[in-house]
């Protein structure tokens, strides 16, 4: 019996094996990082299964997960809203990463106050209730730019992210070019020492708990506030206007010029009418494709699907509250697709 | 002094002891109940046919339902059983046939230190053994690591199950001339067949709600997935995802995922008991 | 006729089994030997680089490089210690109550299942309901005492952890109690004593060291465990001595941030907290079964 045991799963462990190699043909990318545009990829990667039988994985992990598991090579792609530093592209000197810009978005202040009105914020103000100085929603400071509003005197409960995300890196940067205490103390990075606040893992998890703790308050991307019906601050930008964040001021921030590998801040933008607290999320992947024995045809699946997403996936990001890419960041895009090479050869001709 | 140890005291003391420890056992039913009523009241409403069906829909849209998730499952618990199951048995019938040497005390050690190993630390040795080398997330690390957690339960309850036989039955056969070691796998194993079985139902059980060990080997995928080398999600990986988000469809999708989950593991718990009770060793 | 003696066969398949077995049992020391050196291997940078002040150092700043791990060891320990002291009372009663008083019978049979189902059910179920049904309770209590109402942190990691290790102690000493000789009771019977005297006197003082083992495996479980904390205890990595503020432990550090460590130390100090972890449960683990198989259950 014993014996027939063995047969018997030596036979299915076999049959699996061989089912999924042959199932493996079903042309299949897994990539990973940031959560600041996964309701887009989500719905992009859902569409482009449909229409093309290409089975994208996204797992929203944070960017700093994203640029992490590019570097390990266990993924195809990774996505992320902060671009690599210098230091991070020396991490990988042999093979250099390209950014491809997908979409622009906006990191927003959201909170949970009685009646959730739209407060307008100044830098001020955001800088000192995320150092923690300012501590009551009724203080002066955050009244005095609200005065037609009855603020509640309900202690400020922050919240920030747990893991390494590119939407911190975004606001941090945001606070480091309008705070020099901001900078002294905190700095701008993926993961940040901050110095109050709960933390909560991914853009999910903290408009998640923003949504159930009163007087709590916290930055996400703009979708995240939106869908689940909560307040959105309206930020004073650099030029002195208080912006709402909406695709038309975030689209008025990237009017600036886009460097060749795109790899741009456009937080506290010049733009007059721009958000500024904006910026471009990114999928990366290595120049050259053939590492670890990839494929010729993963590698090519790979840059049609990122060449997809460039063009025709664009359609889907105004629905979802994400900018469009300007046509100068579309033209950047296929320039740097065009220049992933396998084996030295450009896979797109 | 008289009231103090007068016996209506003691009596009164005994008494008040007892209704105490009554009151706090059924005080720890309490949260039983609101953990079932919760993901009942809340998880009934959403499974139907489609539920189980489905796979989930993007962000922000409502409906989907958990087909990847349970294929997931499916798979890692077979990947896990077949790693476990036969290593497992193999190292019960050892240590019942050896008791007393260096290489059982040691073997035991490290079955009873790999029973408390934190799931999170599992994760991460597979994490460095499987999913780097293999430059790819997948199925295989995540069952691998669910092994490695099933391996002592089935250790474990192999041996205890074979030491319940008593040593005449081996005698016997061998007095009639049987080789050892088909003593070993056609007389005695199979007496301890309910105990093996129930141990793998224990292990399946304990393994089936597993995530931690799965956040950075099997990793999740929205989509369903049958090759084992790519990744897959698992319930209670979706859970864990959906739970801390702030949609309403995707805690209404993670309460019922929950209630399909706690129904699979309370059937195991009966099928463990149904077999207990059928196969019991019994001499 | 097969006469030989059995160990000294050199019939093929019984050395071919003997053979298979031995390699089983083999395979399992190299598990255990290749998750240390895996598990050290791997800290080894974080250990040169910081020494004994990892332990010590509370700051832990990815960007700067620097790594201290005591905020999450003084998490992993408050929460533990906490989960403990709620599950003993409750614990202990359940023990009581299915080793003397009722150790049969349709109560009996309640409890136990009550038990073997919370036992059961996934720790990620336990920190989604918690997540839900637990802390807005929290929260309402701490709203009404004026203190910042988080709704996740210490306390109620604390809580949950609890209601999760009850089952283990509850069960281990519930075979300890049932070890105690009936002679012993009932010769205290017999000179008058009451079942709580007994209780006090003779039988616990004799199950001692089974009760204890078990509370030592469930604490041992406490330390290790992941999910159900890491969704309610808050994720800030601050030592704080209130119980309501939230924290961090070893565990859900290592959950957060494991995927995301970029570089070489950022990792090896992660698989530092790993090994202390397995270090941690380890010893707690071996201690417990060791007095468990000195009192032979």
């Amino acid at each position: 019996m014993f014996k027939k045991m063995v047969i018997a799963s030596v036979a299915v462990f076999l049959c699996t094996v061989f089912f999924s190699s042959v199932y493996a043909q079903n042309k299949e990318l897994m990539g990973a990082g940031a959560t600041f545009p996964y309701p887009l990829y989500s719905k992009m990667f859902d569409v482009y299964k449909q229409e093309y039988n290409v089975t994208v994985n996204y797992q929203a992990i944070g960017s700093g997960g994203g640029i992490q598991q590019l570097m390990n090579k266990t993924v195809d792609f990774g996505a992320t809203d902060a671009f690599l530093s210098e230091k991070e592209m020396e991490q990988s000197p042999d093979n250099s990463i390209v950014h491809i810009p997908v979409c622009l978005g906006a990191v927003v202040v959201t909170y949970n106050i009685p009646g959730n009105p739209a407060l307008q914020m100044t830098p001020e103000v955001l800088e000192e209730i995320f150092l923690g100085t300012i501590k009551k929603w009724n203080d002066t400071k955050i009244q005095a730019v609200n005065p037609q509003i009855k603020l509640p005197s309900t202690n400020i409960t922050v919240v920030t992210r747990s893991d390494g995300s590119g939407t911190t890196f975004i606001f941090t940067d945001y606070l480091t070019k309008v705070s020099t205490q901001w900078a002294k103390t905190v700095g701008t990075g993926k993961s940040v020492n901050f110095p109050v606040g709960l933390g909560a893992k991914g853009n999910a998890g903290v408009a998640g708990m923003i949504k159930v703790t009163p007087g709590s308050i916290g930055y996400v991307e703009l979708i995240y506030a939106l869908q689940n019906k909560m307040a959105v601050g309206i930020v004073k930008n650099k030029s002195g206007s208080y912006i709402k964040p909406t695709l038309e001021s975030v689209s008025a921030a990237a009017a600036v010029k886009i460097p060749d590998d795109t790899r741009v801040s456009l937080t506290n933008t010049d733009a007059p009418q721009g958000y500024p607290i904006s910026s471009f999320t990114w999928i990366i992947l290595f120049k050259e494709q053939n590492y670890n024995s990839r494929s010729k045809d993963t590698a090519k699946t790979l840059v049609e699907a990122l060449w997809w997403i460039a063009h025709q996936g664009q359609k889907y990001a105004a629905p979802l509250e994400y900018s469009p890419l300007p046509k100068s960041a579309v033209e950047q895009s296929e320039k740097l697709l065009k220049s992933i090479t396998y084996n030295g050869t450009p896979i797109l001709k | 002094m008289t009231i103090i140890n007068g016996v209506s005291y003691r009596v009164f003391k005994d008494h008040l002891f007892k209704i105490t420890t009554i009151i706090a056992s059924f005080l720890l039913l309490v949260p039983l109940i609101l953990i079932l009523f919760y993901i009942i009241k809340n998880g009934i409403s959403t499974i139907n046919w489609e539920f189980i069906i489905n796979m989930p829909k993007p962000v922000g849209e409502s409906g989907g339902g958990i087909a990847n998730a349970i294929v997931g499952t499916f798979m890692l618990i077979g990947i896990a059983s077949f790693c476990a199951i036969p290593l497992g048995i193999l190292v019960g019938i050892f240590l019942y046939d050896h008791k007393s040497s260096i290489l059982s005390w040691w073997t035991r050690f490290s079955v009873e230190v790999l029973q408390g190993v934190p799931s999170i630390v599992i994760g991460i040795l597979a994490y460095t053994w499987i999913v780097i080398p293999n430059g790819s997330f997948s199925a295989l690390s995540g069952g691998i690591a669910l092994g490695i957690m099933m391996l002592p339960i089935i250790v474990k309850s192999t041996e205890e199950t074979l030491n319940l036989i008593p040593n005449h039955l081996k005698e016997a056969s061998l007095a009639l001339g049987v080789p050892y070691y088909k003593t070993l796998l056609k007389v005695i194993v199979p007496c301890a067949m309910s105990g093996i079985v129930t141990g793998i139902l224990i292990g399946i059980a304990r393994i089936v709600g597993e995530t931690a060990p799965l956040l950075f080997t099997a990793f999740g995928n929205q989509f369903i997935n049958y090759n084992i080398l790519k990744p897959v999600n698992s319930l209670p990986l979706m859970i864990f995802n959906y739970a801390a988000s702030p949609y309403e469809d995707w805690h209404k999708i993670a309460w019922g995922a929950s209630f399909f989950l706690v129904a699979v593991v309370f059937i195991l718990n009966v099928i463990t008991k149904l077999v207990v009770r059928r196969w019991k060793v019994q001499f | 006729m097969n006469t030989k003696n059995i160990y000294n066969s050199k019939n093929f398949a019984d050395k071919f089994n003997s053979a298979l077995y031995f390699l089983s049992a083999f395979l399992i020391i190299v598990l255990f030997a290749a998750i240390c050196v895996t598990l050290t291997v791997f800290s080894l940078q974080s250990i040169k680089t910081f020494g004994l002040s990892f332990l010590t150092a509370s700051l832990w700043d990815p960007v700067a490089g620097k790594f201290g791990a005591l905020t999450y060891i003084y998490g992993t320990v408050l929460t533990s210690t906490l989960a403990l002291l709620l599950s003993i009372p409750f614990a202990f009663s359940v023990i009581v109550f299915l080793g003397e008083y009722y150790t049969e019978g349709i109560l009996s049979n309640i409890l136990k299942s009550a038990v073997e189902l919370l036992a059961g059910i996934p720790s990620v179920i336990y920190g989604f309901w918690a997540l839900y049904a637990l802390v807005p309770i929290i929260r309402k209590f701490e709203m009404a005492f004026e203190i910042p109402p988080y709704g996740v942190g210490i306390l109620t990691a604390a809580i949950v952890l609890a209601i999760m290790i009850i089952p283990y102690s509850a069960s281990i000493g519930r075979e300890a109690i049932q070890l105690v000789p009936s002679e012993l009771k009932e010769s205290a019977y017999a000179l008058g004593a009451t079942q709580y005297e007994v209780l006090r006197y003779v039988t616990v003082p004799y199950a001692r060291s089974g009760i204890f083992a078990g509370i030592l495996l469930s604490l041992g479980r406490a330390v290790g465990e992941t999910m159900a904390v890491t969704m309610v205890i808050g994720n800030v990595n601050k030592i704080s001595l209130n119980i309501f503020a939230p924290g961090n432990t070893m565990a859900s550090v290592i959950a957060n941030q494991f995927s995301e460590a970029c570089d070489k130390l950022y990792i090896s100090s992660l698989v530092e907290i790993g090994l202390v972890l397995f270090v941690i449960t380890g010893v707690i683990n071996v201690i417990g079964k060791y007095i468990l198989k000195k009192i032979s259950i």
